[in-house]
């Protein structure tokens, strides 16, 4: 066991697959020399090359139309875009090329890429360089959709990403890379599509993303204080999404509470209530609650920003509220 | 050396010979395309290559099986060019299922990857990024494959025409953008809304590339420059930008009967109809009519038989529908 950053896990992940296989090449703005604007990427120029990480002109369609080429082609590339925001710059090739053309051309063409980007809030950049698009992302069909949480789940599913054979959407919660955990040596390989229980409770189920996981676990502590036993499920993949997981612990505990970055309109809790009206209606004692960032463009002052995301307070409140109500 | 100076001729007319074939099933075929419009077999929007024919058969005569094409929805000729079969290709356009995506593609997304056809592309520009990435695969695995890239007059004014000239050129990729400039965007003149004259070749310097312009309506001229680009390009010298200049016979697209184009300029161009031009240059070095008539003919039985066979095909059932989302085939999305 070593103690280990999010952002060190990212390229301690990504370093794992591109030994193992040639075909692995990594794509982006910075991600050589510099070591990534968040310093993921630190160490993987000097161990693998500049031929198998290559820095970019700042032209992120030319970065992911170059990824979905050398991946129609072979390769598997991991392509970085910066900051998620910025995907709108180039949303056309992952919307309109690499998410539809393997169904267009009647499976003629397989896409394995991951492209990986800073994701979120929190480190008070300002509209432009703080949103959470998961679920712009989800919506497409023809992408996968994976949002760690801490960093042994970044090594593993950067692993199981790499190793599939669809293209990724690799959210990097932006405000958790300095986060810290235990993580053990040697070679981590995770499962795509399979959400984890990381708390038993009887009364409430919180089910929480990327950097609202451990928000929602210290919620999770003072409700259990307030005599409220939370279980608290990390979702980790939108698509494909554990929804066997998210029933099963809805219906044990019969109310459901979803903790969003995103903002509100079509955030990816909409779809898991829609899922559980329709499926463990009859399992629910009260209103499923969905906790989010308002329908707002996020303000940079800390003071706002922290208003904006879903904090444990407000987690706390809301779950109280709702459950003495 | 007479034998020798006669073989060379021989190979070099069998050559010729080729591209006119291949010119001539670009046109039948795609006047065949109309006409099953006009009978509503063809279904949605479709874009011709009528009078464009000696780029895409030019071009596909200097590549090797194993290169690459990126084209875009005006993509009939690139693709047949390649040696894909019509009928496959013209049950697409009906979709059927023995169309060469089953339906699922249509008139504007023809993929024939055993044939190299990489993709055609509607959304204007996107390949031209996508074709850097084949070359960036070539080059990385050190294998000499070459992409070609084809585009329109239009494309050259969207940011990603710029991003990828300039990528290619950094990462010295081996890809070769070929702008097919028939002078009209869509319903627009390309002058009136483009800062420069040549809107392709006028660019390259932008991008350390030499400014190269080929009449686009010679086949033989079209090969020689493009066999070049690819050499050099196979050859680790980089990429290169062709403007070809050309003109549509048709409108825009099936809705457009492209009455905006003054008669005089539509007159000209028709004079310069690659095909016919072709045909003269042949009778010209001796090739005798009848041999000319005869390739006509072949290609005639091949569009009619081809017909038949795409009208024949089963209409697609609900078993495709939700197939090939992923890479196992499926289209799940949860457990």
């Amino acid at each position: 066991m070593a103690q280990l950053t999010f952002r060190e896990a990212i390229a301690r992940g990504i370093a794992q697959e591109m030994r193992l296989d040639e075909s692995v090449v990594m794509i982006g703005e910075d991600i050589g020399a510099a070591g990534g604007v968040f310093k993921g990427t630190v160490g993987l120029l000097e161990e693998f090359g500049p031929r198998r990480v290559r820095d970019t002109p700042i032209s992120e369609q030319a970065i992911l139309g170059a990824a979905m080429g050398a991946a129609m082609t072979g390769l598997r590339p991991v392509a970085e875009i910066m900051f998620a925001d910025f995907f709108a710059v180039c949303w056309d090739i992952v919307v309109n090329e690499i998410a539809k053309s393997r169904y267009m051309t009647n499976g003629q063409m397989t896409f394995p890429l991951v492209i990986r980007s800073g994701n979120g809030g929190g480190l008070r950049f300002g509209a432009q360089h703080s949103q959470s698009v998961e679920n712009w992302a989800m919506m497409i069909p023809g992408l996968k959709v994976v949002v760690p949480s801490n960093a042994r789940d970044v090594i593993g599913l950067m692993a199981a990403s790499i190793r599939d054979n669809d293209p990724v959407i690799f959210l990097e919660e932006k405000a958790l890379y300095s986060s810290k955990m235990d993580v053990p040596e040697g070679d981590i390989v995770d499962t795509l599509g399979t959400a984890k229980v990381l708390r038993q409770g009887t009364d409430a189920t919180l089910v929480a993303l990327g950097n609202m996981v451990p928000r929602a676990l210290q919620a999770a502590e003072e409700l259990a204080e307030m005599g409220i036993d939370c279980t608290v499920v990390d979702v980790r993949s939108l698509v494909p999404l554990d929804t066997k997981t998210i029933l099963r612990e809805t219906s044990a505990t019969g109310r459901l509470f979803t903790v969003e970055e995103n903002p509100r309109l079509c955030g990816w809790g909409g779809e898991l209530a829609s899922i559980v009206s329709e499926e463990a209606f009859y399992d629910l004692d009260g209103p499923i609650v969905r906790i989010t960032t308002p329908h707002i463009p996020l303000p940079a002052a800390d003071a706002l920003e922290d208003m904006a995301i879903p904090s444990i307070e407000r987690i706390v409140t809301t779950v109280s509220k709702s459950m003495n109500s | 050396m007479s034998t020798t100076v006669n073989v060379a001729a021989s190979t070099d007319i069998d050559f010729k010979l080729g591209l006119y074939r291949s010119q001539v099933a670009l046109r039948q075929f795609e006047k065949r395309a109309y006409d099953l419009f006009l009978e509503n077999l063809v279904k949605g929007t479709s874009h011709l290559s009528l009078g464009q024919e000696a780029i895409a058969s030019g071009f596909a005569a200097a590549m090797r099986p194993t290169d690459w094409t990126f084209a875009t929805y005006r993509g009939h000729a690139h693709t047949l060019a390649r040696g894909v079969p019509m009928t496959p290709v013209l049950a697409e356009l009906l979709g059927r299922t023995n169309g060469l995506m089953a339906g699922k593609g249509g008139s504007m997304h023809l993929t024939s990857v055993e044939h190299g056809v990489m993709g055609s592309y509607a959304i204007i520009g996107a390949h031209l990024p996508i074709a850097c990435g084949a070359a960036w695969s070539a080059q990385y695995r050190g294998t000499d494959q070459v992409a070609v890239c084809f585009f329109g007059d239009g494309s050259t004014n969207i940011g990603a025409f710029h991003e990828a000239l300039n990528f290619a050129a950094v990462w010295k990729l081996p890809v070769v953008f070929v702008c097919e400039n028939n002078l009209w965007m869509e319903y627009t003149r390309t002058t009136e809304v483009t800062a420069v004259a040549n809107p392709a070749a006028d660019r390259a310097s932008a991008y350390g590339l030499e400014s190269i312009i080929v009449d686009g309506n010679d086949a033989d001229a079209v090969y020689e420059v493009a066999l070049a680009a690819i050499t050099k390009a196979r050859e680790g010298g980089g990429p290169s930008m062709i403007e070809a200049k050309t003109y549509r016979h048709g409108g825009h697209s099936r809705a457009d009967p492209g009455k905006y184009r003054p008669d005089d300029e539509v007159a000209e161009w028709l004079a310069k109809d690659p095909i016919p031009r072709y045909h003269t240059r042949l009778l010209e070095l001796g090739v005798p009519e009848t041999k000319l008539v005869e390739i006509e003919k072949a290609v005639a039985d091949e569009v009619e038989l081809a017909t038949e066979e795409a009208k024949a095909g089963a209409i697609p059932g609900e078993d495709l529908l939700m197939k090939d989302v992923w890479a196992d085939g499926g289209s799940a999305w949860r457990n």
